[in-house]
């Protein structure tokens, strides 16, 4: 675990628990998980996610085409990218429909695409991404002189908006959710992975540690990576390595909602494969649980499906689960059997206890769902 | 800096033991592994009138982050749980060597001074 950010002596100094993550010294928590959940629920909390890799394609020469290339690299379609600064959410799949990462694709313009890919798969992603680009004759480069700060809560924008220089809040304040703008070598974007509103700040890594402090002063209070674990859980976001992997498809991990299948001509990686998945018959699907009785949902736990008999008539497994601050209750992630009912037990140290099955999604903007 | 009281007993996974004067011996965790666990959201107590061998898996404290177990440290029969730890189980990270004891043992053995003192746990966390 030898990569830091540039802002860890910062994490450091403001008490941060640092764990590896990924091959990272992260921060876990600044003292109180729970405190900095609640912090983002209600008012505002940063994060550094200077960890995670931003790509940037563009077009070599004349013949390239950025968005041929990606309409082949990614299951969802970006030619629904037609406004400047539109950011898209998709699955990069294999060949069989397996899931090599989930990231974020803002469209800046025909010439140029940035991508936002996951800490975890930077060698593979990148790997996978030069090997189909030589074909489209796109540049990949990564760009990691940037650091990226996530402000994210109620009132994260507010707060930020205070301290982040008067070009970048002349950028981000007329963006709408899901939307990014440049602005020279700083990149706003209004997005993040918390479910509430906020800013996923990409800047010089020579300025970040002054915009960290600056923010901070502003009242927005830095939060580790655990808070933005519970965070994502509780708004239903998924977790590349455990809610998806390259053994699961989309179609079995509540992302078919991110597969374009219109216009039936467009050819991409895993195509065929998720078309015969589909034609089979979808054995599975992601779900939301809710402990009923006490204790705490974690992944790999296993799902029973009873009949009003009580006897079992199928199995499940969990892929995330926690406490969840903002509910009281312990909440999950769960792939299970596509035919469940409103009701399953999950099997915790022997015991099975009672789980209500809901949508995967409990928490969005304060609100729980 | 974790505290770490002079009177009291601990072992390498972080319980500590105060004996009583009704010779019951109660048993939590440190405010050293309290720390690490972060906030504690559910505690699963053994149930009164078991009988544990000194390094047995007894209890499990379970934090917003991840579950531990917790080890008996010696010999003997549970004879009381902390109840109050069922609603309250924050009340180990507030106060984790009086209100957020874990449970009560009847020791079967004198396997005492085989434990820890707060000199040699001290010097054990520090490393």
């Amino acid at each position: 675990m030898s990569n830091k950010t540039i802002l860890f002596d910062k994490h450091v100094e403001y008490k941060g628990k640092i764990v590896d993550f990924a091959g990272w010294q992260m921060p876990v928590n600044y003292g109180s998980q729970m405190d900095e959940h609640h912090q983002v629920r209600k008012d505002a909390g940063m994060f550094d996610v200077s960890h995670m890799v931003i790509v940037d394609l563009r077009a070599e020469n004349e013949s390239a085409t950025i968005k041929g290339f990606l309409q082949y690299l990614l299951a969802n379609d970006v030619a629904k990218l037609k406004d400047s600064g539109k950011a898209l959410y998709s699955c990069m799949l294999n060949e069989n429909g397996g899931v090599i990462d989930d990231l974020i694709v803002y469209y800046l313009s025909d010439d140029w695409y940035r991508i936002v890919i996951n800490a975890g798969t930077r060698e593979k992603d990148l790997a996978w991404i030069n090997k189909q680009a030589a074909a489209f004759k796109v540049s990949v480069k990564e760009c990691d002189d940037l650091a990226m700060i996530a402000v994210q809560g109620p009132n994260a924008r507010a707060k930020a908006f205070e301290v982040l220089p008067l070009d970048v809040v002349e950028a981000a304040s007329p963006l709408k959710r899901f939307f990014g703008a440049d602005c020279g070598d700083w990149f706003v974007g209004r997005t993040g992975y918390t479910g509430e509103d906020g800013f996923e700040i990409m800047l010089p890594e020579s300025e970040a540690v002054a915009l960290w402090d600056k923010l901070a002063g502003a009242g927005i209070k830095p939060c580790g990576l655990g808070a933005r674990d519970t965070l994502r859980l509780e708004a239903g976001m998924n977790l590349y390595g455990s809610d998806m992997t390259e053994q699961t498809s989309p179609l079995i991990s509540g992302l078919s909602w991110t597969i374009a299948w219109q216009p039936q001509g467009r050819d991409f990686i895993g195509r065929s494969a998720l078309e015969s998945e589909k034609a089979e018959g979808v054995q599975q699907k992601l779900v939301g649980l809710v402990l009923e009785d006490r204790g705490v949902l974690r992944g790999h736990q296993k799902v029973i499906l009873e009949n009003a008999e009580g006897e079992r008539v199928g199995e499940g497994e969990i892929t995330s689960g926690s406490f969840s601050p903002s509910l009281q209750k312990s909440i999950a992630l769960a792939r299970v059997p596509i035919d469940i009912g409103k009701t399953c037990k999950v099997e915790i140290r022997g015991k099975l206890l009672n789980a209500a099955v809901v949508k995967p999604v409990f928490v969005r903007d304060g609100q729980a769902l | 800096m974790s505290e770490v009281p002079s009177e009291l007993k601990y072992t390498e996974s972080h319980e500590w033991l105060r004996v009583g004067d009704d010779g019951l011996i109660t048993i939590g965790i440190s405010d050293h592994a309290q720390a690490l666990l972060g906030d504690l959201v559910f505690v699963e107590l053994p149930e009164p009138g078991t009988e544990f061998v000194a390094g047995d898996e007894c209890c499990v404290v379970e934090s917003v982050k991840a579950a531990s177990d917790v080890y008996m440290p010696i010999s003997g029969e549970v004879v009381e749980v902390n109840e109050s730890l069922v609603d309250e189980p924050e009340m180990i990270n507030s106060s984790p060597y009086d209100n957020g004891w874990l449970f009560k043992v009847k020791p079967s053995a004198n396997e005492l001074d085989e434990l820890m003192d707060a000199d040699a746990y001290l010097a054990e966390i520090e490393e």
